[in-house]
């Protein structure tokens, strides 16, 4: 635990600052991501990330594909949180032709979007281990994914981008054993919550490493437009399921976690809580979802969006995504523009890893929890 | 000589009491001394095939989805150190194999040649999922992506899947194994790099930051 240095010693005349390539081949940085550090010594004095190097176009493609097809798309934007992802976009498309969404599909969406959560925070949390040099929380956080990877690939086939939640409701019901199994796995999981917090959080150089470690102060985090943990780990008690409910969220009982810190810490403390309470909303909407009943609405064989422009968002793993789209009375889309939570999140690294030393860029990134492919689009 | 038991027919092993109980009808027969002398003829393909193909060191290059899996495949439940691919490497210089696991745009491309180059022969390349075998999803209406790593670097094998399940990517890879032991070092060429029309530009970190 030590402050941000700051470089006020005297220095030889033959000095000079110098600059280093971190990625875009770094294991650390999550996918390819290219930071160019400026650096005194070990100090960080500067940091430009540098973008694009899995630029894939997908805000052009969807302008030449309808908009069913561009759900696929969006699955592999942040494909740790595929279900929410399909969620937003579905709701934009819902809200340009007005569809009804039949009930036992909002719950569905809930649950899906909830263990999306779950499994999202898990493979965060094991890689956060890794970045600290523990493999240990790596082989831990795989072993609870896979089951609700199993609990996807029964409902809809596919373990990552899943394309379930589509415009309407979802592509097909669950199986009978989905409820038991989903039952299941929240009992399993309530302790072994407690597991990854003996695992980790006591552990002297994880605390030592995280504390304290990488302020994002709550004034600054909201000028970047930080959304999601990031946000409220810096004690900004905002998120988009309690406060511009969408769903049926409004029908259940779980809390915001908050933690006003705002270092590497509250990052990863905001998001164990999550999971708590992504567990209490998971349960709830089992008992209330109705046992049967329509999942999908039938839809016309071309979806034309009429002309206009509207927005949906939704609350991802990462923060707040959201979908801008303006249609002109064709199947396809005018345009539409994407805004994702991470490369807001993202914004805000450059300012706060200043004074810190090489080390903590790879710690304050891991509490970031970027996904590449969700910056570059 | 500790060993003077396995060796019976060593002129050696005559002062060396028999050893008593250890009967032929007592050990399976792979334990019994060797008729003669001890010793494994083996070909050094063979030789050579069995190890490079049982260790294989795969570099830690993933751009997108299917980096995941490729992470499931590591880890607890599917575990690919199994067949020898644990020790996954973030440079080049140390791996045997890159598996790319996601999409690669015109960006990327150039530095996935400079790590591909980077790498000692021999090397193997596998292309994992439906981006890295032909630009996939992106194929028709993206204008960065690179349509099939084959393109920048010559490939062994192609996985299709997007992303493809573990399972797959653990068949893949021994197929790749399969691949490796059918290959002489006599014979053995490297494989041509493809023709590719961007050069990769030096990256210099100075004149790229943001001095503001």
């Amino acid at each position: 635990m030590s402050a941000p240095t700051t470089d006020t010693k005297a220095k030889s005349p033959t000095y000079q600052d110098y600059f280093i390539n971190m990625g875009p081949q770094h294991p650390s940085t999550h996918g390819v991501l290219r930071m160019i550090v400026k650096l005194s010594g070990e100090t960080v004095l500067g940091l430009t990330p540098h973008l694009g190097y899995v630029h894939r176009g997908i805000e052009k493609m969807t302008e030449a594909q309808t908009a069913v097809q561009i759900t696929h798309l969006t699955d592999r934007l942040d494909y740790l949180s595929a279900h929410m992802n399909n969620w937003a976009w579905s709701m934009t498309v819902e809200q340009a032709l007005g569809i009804a969404v039949p009930e036992r599909a909002e719950y569905l969406r809930v649950i899906m979007s909830e263990l999306t959560r779950i499994a999202s925070h898990q493979l965060w949390w094991g890689v956060f281990g890794m970045d600290l040099g523990a493999f240990t929380p790596f082989l831990y956080g795989f072993r609870d994914r896979e089951m609700i990877n199993d609990i996807f690939e029964k409902s809809c086939g596919s373990r990552l981008t899943m394309n379930y939640i589509c415009p309407g409701g979802v592509t097909q019901d669950v199986t009978g054993e989905f409820e038991g199994e989903t039952r299941r796995f929240v009992e399993y999981f309530k302790p072994i919550i407690e597991e990854y917090e003996t695992l980790v959080s006591g552990n002297v150089i994880i605390q030592e490493r995280t504390k304290g470690v990488g302020i994002l102060p709550a004034d600054r985090a909201k000028a970047y437009g930080c959304t999601g943990p990031v946000l409220r780990a810096s004690g900004v008690d905002y998120d988009l399921r309690k406060n511009h409910p969408y769903g049926v969220y409004p029908r259940f009982d779980f809390r915001t976690a908050v933690s006003p810190e705002g270092d590497s810490w509250a990052r990863y403390i905001v998001r164990l809580e999550e999971m708590r309470q992504s567990l209490k909303i998971i349960t709830q909407a089992l008992d209330q979802m109705p046992k049967e009943g329509p999942v999908r609405t039938k839809l016309p064989p071309t979806l034309k969006i009429p002309k206009g422009r509207y927005m949906a968002r939704g609350e991802t793993a990462r923060g707040e995504i959201a979908f801008f789209l303006v249609g002109n009375d064709s199947p396809k889309p005018y345009r539409v523009k994407i805004r994702t939570p991470c490369f807001s999140n993202l914004s805000a690294f450059p300012e706060i890893i200043k004074g810190w030393r090489v080390a903590d860029i790879v710690t304050v990134l891991s509490t970031f929890d970027v996904v590449v492919p969700d910056i570059d689009r | 000589m500790a060993l003077d038991h396995a060796h019976p027919t060593d002129p050696a092993a005559g002062s060396a009491p028999a050893p008593t109980g250890h009967g032929e009808g007592l050990l399976p027969s792979h334990r019994l001394p060797m008729p003669d002398g001890g010793f494994l003829l083996t070909t050094l393909d063979t030789l050579l095939n069995w190890a490079r193909s049982n260790s294989l060191w795969p570099l830690t290059f993933g751009t997108s989805c299917c980096a995941i899996e490729m992470m499931s495949t590591g880890a607890s439940r599917h575990d690919w150190s199994r067949f020898g691919f644990e020790v996954a490497r973030a440079t080049p210089r140390q791996a045997d194999m890159i598996v790319v696991a996601g999409t690669i745009c015109f960006k990327m491309a150039t530095r996935l040649r400079i790590l591909y180059q980077q790498i000692p022969e021999p090397k193997w390349v596998l292309a994992m999922g439906a981006c890295a075998v032909s630009g996939g999803p992106f194929y028709y209406d993206s204008y960065s992506v690179v349509k099939g790593v084959d393109r920048v670097i010559p490939v062994d094998v192609y996985l299709p899947g997007c992303p493809p399940r573990p399972e797959s990517l653990i068949h893949a890879l021994m197929k790749l194994q399969e691949k490796i032991r059918t290959e002489s070092v006599a014979t053995r060429k490297p494989h041509v790099l493809p023709p590719f029309p961007f050069e990769h530009v030096v990256m210099d970190p100075e004149k790229e930051f943001d001095h503001r």
